[in-house]
């Protein structure tokens, strides 16, 4: 475990400085002594935890969130990919920008999941609750995860939410609306607000296990 | 002592040169509000510079905010570039997918000019009917976003970051073409009769892109763009943090500075003090739901923090209040101005 730890220091020093390559070389030395999911599950989704917490806290900025985002995705996918049976992909999760296309937010918590060995339907941005209410359906959506940038999409959530209310859809929301406002989950009823990527694999990480 | 009644051009100077002025000046940059008073969609009220300015005109009686603001929507400028807008009925228009949509293409990419793109003459007529109106005695705020934030509309924000990280002769060509825009764009509006821009610079802020990143970025087109911007301007933000990019900021040759809710205003008016002032930082989303007494005890509280020796305009933290910010929420704001921010600030008990 010390060990690990120690690793993912240095995955995160190679991820803040854009080091794709090293950051491949890190996780392949890892691999020598630890299963795929032990690399997703732990070493990737810890160092990503870490680095939403730094811009959580400010010490870090969004662009390094998503870049290291999309690097670690890029690495898992080529020791777990995304048939893996390894990977968590039940209960069946997707994620999806309400309205509009503000899609940087989705893309930071699908490449964070997918980097922890989640596997998740990307439905994109621009839909409307009708659209959306019928992807779930169809698709047997039980985990949905939701990003807004605009106050009004945020409040469209109720709607959905009242929509979807004989279902077991859990939602999952955030987004700049419910940061600067944490209150605004709970007014429009959403299961769960993950305030950053570190936020959402954890919520993502407790909703699986309950459900299991 | 007690100063006599200023002018909002008078105040608004006034504060801009680090003095204390007869009270602080409150910008309501409200926007969508302008449809309510005219009893318009959002849609049909943007649709005519008229709409505006007779929105502008009646949200300043209301309310004596101390600027008129005639900002349209974010996606103008990509509107002038060929994008398309979507429309809300509760929310500010949106732009629709990039215009952009191939890294490679910004290679073949044009700059519109603004007297040859009718959607941007809505807003030149919008300020010059308010000009006309303000008789010299109200700021008018014009818009010009930041040729650095401008990709995010254009490209959209994932291959805007790789743009940035790896296609760097692409990144500076962009530039280039956003820079002659943006500069043509906020100099129309001055020639038109805005008193300052607002250079909206979200990109730039330590939430989005680190210092260091900034400093080779945003930090050089900001200096280069507002050196050639006819009239002072206001860096913008739109809630996005800044407390460490103080030395920086004062270097682009800005006058303001947009700050966020979610740092210390104590701590930012210390970092920019008589040398940019301070231009926020009412939280827009939460005041959807303040209630009059709320709205006037963190109006006090604010200026409180943040008024003393002038340097400070009072205004929400994004350069648009929501929609569903409710009248009197606004008019509590405008209330707790008058009564808490009369200089000298006094520092009264709850």
């Amino acid at each position: 475990m010390e060990r690990l730890q120690s690793t993912s220091v240095q995955l995160e020093h190679a991820l803040l400085s854009l080091d794709q390559e090293a950051a491949i070389q890190i996780v392949r030395e890892a691999q020598g002594n630890n299963s795929p999911d032990i690399i997703a599950g732990e070493l990737i989704s810890s160092t990503l935890m870490r680095i939403g917490d730094s811009w959580e806290l400010g010490n870090l900025s969004l662009s390094q969130v998503y870049m290291s985002g999309i690097i670690c995705e890029k690495v898992i996918d080529k020791i777990l990919p995304p048939q893996s049976p390894i990977r968590k992909s039940q209960p069946k999760m997707a994620i999806a920008v309400l309205e509009d296309f503000h899609l940087l937010g989705k893309r930071i918590i699908y490449s964070t999941l997918r980097a922890s060995g989640f596997e998740l339907v990307d439905l994109g941005g621009g839909l409307s609750i009708e659209r959306l209410i019928d992807i779930v359906k169809a698709e047997d959506i039980k985990i949905l995860l939701l990003s807004v940038l605009m106050l009004s999409s945020a409040l469209r959530v109720k709607e959905l939410k009242t929509q979807l209310h004989n279902s077991d859809v859990t939602i999952v929301v955030g987004g700049a609306p419910f940061r600067f406002d944490e209150q605004l989950w709970k007014e429009v009823n959403a299961d769960y607000y993950g305030k950053d990527s570190s936020e959402a694999l954890q919520i993502v990480q407790k909703i699986m296990g309950d459900r299991l | 002592m007690k100063h006599a009644e200023m002018t909002p051009m008078e105040r608004v100077l006034t504060t801009l040169s680090h003095k204390e002025p007869d009270r602080v000046p409150l910008f309501l940059m409200l926007t969508m509000h302008g449809a309510k008073e005219l009893g318009l969609s959002i849609k049909e009220y943007f649709s005519k510079a008229e709409n505006v300015a007779e929105g502008q005109k009646r949200l300043q009686k209301k309310y004596t905010s101390d600027c008129y603001y005639p900002f349209f929507y974010a996606p103008i400028e990509v509107e002038a570039f060929g994008a398309e807008v979507i429309y809300s009925e509760d929310g500010p228009p949106n732009s629709g997918l990039p215009v952009i949509n191939n890294i490679s293409d910004i290679k073949k990419l044009e700059a519109p000019r603004v007297e040859n793109t009718k959607v941007l003459h809505k807003v030149l007529k919008s300020i010059e009917i308010l000009k006309a109106e303000s008789k010299g005695n109200l700021p008018i705020i014009g818009v010009a976003m930041s040729p650095f934030s401008l990709p995010v509309m254009q490209l959209g924000f994932e291959k805007y970051l790789e743009l940035m990280h790896y296609h760097l002769d692409l990144f500076e060509h962009l530039m280039k073409i956003n820079m002659a825009f943006c500069i043509d764009w906020a100099n129309a509006q001055l020639a038109a009769g805005a008193t300052a821009i607002c250079y909206f610079d979200p990109v730039s802020s330590t939430t989005i892109v680190p210092k260091e990143l900034y400093y080779k970025t945003g930090f050089q087109v900001a200096k280069q763009t507002i050196a050639k911007i006819n009239g002072p301007t206001a860096t913008h933000f739109a809630s996005g943090n800044c407390l460490t990019l103080s030395g920086l900021l004062l270097q682009t040759g800005t006058a303001v500075v947009g700050v966020s809710a979610q740092e210390n205003i104590s701590e930012l008016k210390q970092a920019f003090k008589n040398k940019l002032s301070v231009l926020g930082n009412l939280n827009g989303i939460e005041m959807r739901r303040w209630t009059k007494e709320e709205a006037t005890n963190i109006v006090k509280g604010v200026i409180e923090k943040a008024a003393s020796g002038g340097g400070f305009i009072l205004a929400d933290n994004h350069g648009e209040i929501p929609f569903q910010v409710k009248d009197e929420t606004l008019l509590a704001i405008k209330e707790a101005v008058k009564k808490y921010g009369t200089y000298p600030i006094q520092k009264v008990q709850a």
